[in-house]
C-alpha cells in the first residue's frame, strides 16, 4: 500500500512541474530568465492602465461636456442663486430662501401632492406590473398580444391622452354616464378630490406595460433547476416566489422603481394639459408651482424649491441603492 | 390480472397521492382561465382609449359635437346642432367621413407645419443622442473606476430630475450661448441628455467582457472593438432606447413653451394641447396623424423593444 502511495505522489508532482512548465511557455515565459519578464510585465501594465484610462475617458468626453454645459452647470447656478438675495445684488444670504418657502402655503401644498402622488403610483404600479407578469409567465394563452396590448399606451402621444381622459373624466363624461346608469353619483373627476385617482390611473395606464415586460423578462431569467430543485423539497408556490424569484427580481424591482419614478414627475405634462396653470389643489405638483414661480420671475423662490426637491429625490435614490446592495448581494449576474 | 398486490394501506396512499395530483392539476387549470380573464380585462381597459380615438376621427365634426359638445361646450359649428347634456359613448360612427382628415391635411396648413416642426426636434436628437450615448456609455461599461462611478451616479440624479428643477439655470445657458428662440435651444440639451446613456450603460455591461477581451487579445483598437464588436450587440438596446428618447421627445411640452416664444417653431405636441378646446371636431383627426409614427415605430420595432427592455432591467448592472 505504501509503495502505491509514493509511486502516486511522484507522479503527482511530475505532473505539478510538467503542468507549470506548459503554463509558463503558454504565458510566454521560460524557466530561464522569469525575473526581467516579471518586471517588463508589471510596467507594461502599468502602461496599458494609463492608456485605458485614457481611452475611456475619451470615450466619454463628448457627453460629459454636454451634460455639464446643460445639466451640471444649471444646477450649480441653482445652488447659488438659492443662496443669494437676487441675481443682481448676489448678496449671501443663507437659509433665508428657503424659509421664505417653507412658510409658502402653496409649496407645502405642492409638495404634499407630488409626494403623495409618487407614494401611491410608484408602489402601485411596481406591484401591479409585477402582478401581471406573473399571471402572463404562468402559461396563460396568446402571450404576445397580450404583451403587444399592454404596452400599445407606450405609444399613444399625449394630445390623444389628454383628449381621451377629458372625454373620459370630465363632468358630463363616459365615466360618469356609464357609472350613473348604475346608479352611481355623478362625480366632478378632474375637480374634486378624485382628482389624483384619475392620475394615478392614467400613470398606471401608461406604464404599466412598459415595467410588465421588465418583469417577465426577470422571471423569466431566474435558474430553472433551482425552481425544480424547491419543487423537488416540495416548497410551495408561495414560498418559492418570495424567497427565490423576489431575490433574483430585487435588481429588477430597483430599476423598475427607479424607471417609475422618472415617469411620475412626466405625468405633469397630462396633467398641465388638461388642466392648465391653476388646477383644482389636489392636482397642484411642484412642477406646477415652479412654473408659477417662474412666470413671476421669482427666481430665488424657485431655486430654493427646485434644491428641496433635488434633495429629496438624491435621499431616496441614496436610500434604494443601499437596500438593493444589502438585499441582492450574493447573487451573480 | 392478479399479478400484482398491495396492502390496503398502500393502495390508499396511492390512491390519496393520485388524488392530490389532479386537484393540482384543476387547480392549475382554473388558474390559467383566471389569468387569462384577468389579462383580457386589461387588455380591453388598455387598448379602449386609443381604438375610441381612432373611431372617433372618421365621425363628421357634426356628430363628434353631438357627442361631445357637453365636455368642450362647442356650439359654433354654424348648423342647427343637437347638443346632448351628457357624452355619448360611441364607438362606430353613424357616418364613416374622412372630412376631418381632409380638413387638417389638406385645407389648413399650419398642423403640417407643426407636425414636420415635431420631426425636425426629433430626428437629430435621436441620432445625435445616442450616437453620444452610445460613445460615453462604452466609456461608463468597460472601465471602470471610483470617479467614474461618482460620475454615473450624477448621471442617475441629473436624469431623475424634472425639467422644473433646472429650468431658470437653462433658459438663462441657452440665452448666454445665444441659442434662445432658436431650434438649437430645443436640441442641444436633447443632443446631450443623459437618460440614454444611463440606459446603454446598463445594457452594454450586460454583454460579457469576454467578447470584448478576446478581441483586445487578438490585437483590435479600442475604436475596433467598440464600432466592430460593440456596436452590433447593442442592436436591439440601441432600437429599444432609440424608441423611448423618441417618445419623450415626440411628446415634449415643456421645453418649447419655455424656450421657444415664437409659436411657429413649436412642435404639435405643445399647439394640439391648444387645439383641443376650441376645434374639438378636428382634434380627434390630429391626434391620429400624430399617432401614425409613433405607432409604426412599434409596430416595425416590437420585437426590438421588447428585447431590449428585457435587457435594460438586467441584473446587477
Amino acid at each position: 500500500m505504501e509503495k502505491l502511495k509514493n509511486v502516486s505522489d511522484k507522479v503527482s508532482e511530475m505532473a505539478e512541474k510538467v503542468n507549470r512548465n506548459l503554463r509558463r511557455n503558454a504565458a510566454g515565459q521560460t524557466d530561464k530568465a522569469p525575473k526581467m519578464h516579471r518586471g517588463m510585465k508589471i510596467n507594461r501594465n502599468t502602461k496599458k492602465t494609463v492608456r485605458e484610462t485614457c481611452v475611456s475617458w475619451g470615450f466619454l468626453m463628448p457627453s460629459l461636456m454636454g451634460v455639464m454645459t446643460f445639466f451640471v452647470l444649471p444646477f450649480c447656478v441653482v445652488v447659488f442663486y438659492a443662496l443669494v438675495n437676487n441675481p443682481i445684488q448676489k448678496e449671501f444670504v443663507g437659509l433665508f430662501n428657503f424659509e421664505r418657502v417653507f412658510t409658502n402655503n402653496a409649496f407645502r401644498q405642492a409638495a404634499y401632492n407630488t409626494f403623495k402622488f409618487s407614494i401611491i403610483a410608484v408602489p402601485l404600479s411596481v406591484i401591479l406590473s409585477l402582478f401581471l407578469a406573473v399571471v402572463m409567465e404562468s402559461g396563460i394563452p396568446f402571450k404576445s398580444q397580450f404583451r403587444s396590448f399592454f404596452l400599445s399606451p407606450m405609444m399613444v402621444p399625449i394630445a390623444s391622452i389628454v383628449l381621451i381622459w377629458q372625454v373620459l373624466f370630465h363632468f358630463n363624461g363616459i365615466i360618469n354616464v356609464i357609472g350613473m346608469s348604475f346608479g352611481g353619483p355623478k362625480i366632478d373627476w378632474l375637480k374634486s378630490d378624485k382628482a389624483q385617482i384619475v392620475i394615478v390611473v392614467l400613470f398606471l395606464w401608461k406604464n404599466l406595460g412598459y415595467n410588465m415586460i421588465l418583469f417577465m423578462a426577470a422571471l423569466s431569467s431566474v435558474p430553472k433547476d433551482l425552481l425544480e430543485v424547491a419543487r423537488l423539497e416540495s416548497a410551495t408556490d408561495a414560498q418559492i416566489f418570495w424567497t427565490i424569484k423576489m431575490r433574483y427580481l430585487s435588481s429588477t424591482i430597483l430599476f423598475v422603481t427607479i424607471m417609475s419614478l422618472i415617469n411620475s414627475f412626466k405625468v405633469f405634462r397630462e396633467i398641465y394639459l388638461m388642466t392648465g396653470d391653476y388646477p383644482y389643489k389636489t392636482l397642484y405638483m411642484m412642477q406646477h408651482f415652479m412654473n408659477n414661480t417662474f412666470a413671476s420671475v421669482d427666481y430665488q423662490k424657485l431655486s430654493a424649491s427646485a434644491i428641496l426637491m433635488a434633495m429629496v429625490i438624491i435621499v431616496l435614490m441614496l436610500i434604494m441603492f443601499v437596500t438593493e446592495n444589502r438585499y441582492g448581494k450574493d447573487i451573480e449576474g | 390480472m392478479s399479478g400484482l398486490k398491495l396492502p390496503a394501506g398502500e393502495v390508499a396512499f396511492y390512491e390519496k397521492a393520485i388524488r392530490k395530483a389532479r386537484r393540482k392539476r384543476k387547480i392549475y387549470k382554473y388558474g390559467i382561465v383566471a389569468g387569462t380573464v384577468i389579462c383580457a380585462i386589461f387588455a380591453i381597459l388598455f387598448l379602449l382609449p386609443t381604438i375610441l380615438t381612432v373611431t372617433n376621427s372618421f365621425m363628421s365634426s357634426s356628430e363628434i359635437n353631438a357627442n361631445y359638445g357637453a365636455v368642450f361646450q362647442t356650439t359654433d359649428t354654424g348648423g342647427k346642432v343637437f347638443i346632448s347634456k351628457t357624452v355619448n359613448l360611441k364607438f362606430i360612427p353613424d357616418m364613416v367621413s374622412f372630412d376631418q382628415y381632409i380638413t387638417v391635411l389638406f385645407k389648413s396648413p399650419e398642423y403640417l407645419v407643426k407636425f414636420w416642426n415635431s420631426v425636425f426636434y426629433v430626428g437629430p436628437i435621436l441620432i445625435v443622442q445616442l450616437m453620444i450615448a452610445m460613445l460615453a456609455s462604452y466609456g461608463f461599461a468597460r472601465y471602470r473606476g471610483r470617479v467614474r462611478e461618482v460620475i454615473f451616479f450624477l448621471y442617475i440624479i441629473m436624469m431623475l430630475m424634472p425639467y422644473q428643477v433646472t429650468l431658470v439655470p437653462n433658459y438663462l445657458v441657452s440665452s448666454w450661448l445665444g441659442i434662445l428662440d432658436t431650434r438649437w435651444a430645443i436640441w442641444l440639451p436633447g443632443f446631450f441628455s443623459p437618460f440614454a446613456v444611463y440606459l446603454l450603460t446598463k445594457f452594454i455591461r450586460r454583454i460579457p467582457t469576454e467578447v470584448m477581451e478576446a478581441a483586445s487579445i487578438d490585437g483590435a483598437s479600442e475604436w475596433q472593438i467598440f464600432s466592430q464588436i460593440c456596436v452590433p450587440l447593442c442592436k436591439s438596446g440601441l432600437i429599444s432606447i432609440g424608441i423611448l428618447v423618441f417618445i419623450d421627445y415626440w411628446n415634449m411640452v415643456e421645453q418649447p413653451l419655455i424656450l421657444l416664444s415664437n409659436d411657429e417653431l413649436h412642435p404639435l405636441s405643445v399647439f394640439l394641447s391648444k387645439i383641443n378646446a376650441h376645434e374639438i371636431s378636428l382634434a380627434f383627426a390630429v391626434a391620429v396623424i400624430y399617432l401614425v409614427p409613433p405607432l409604426l415605430i412599434f409596430l416595425y420595432g416590437e420585437e426590438y423593444l421588447i428585447e431590449g427592455i428585457s435587457y435594460q432591467g438586467g441584473l446587477k448592472g
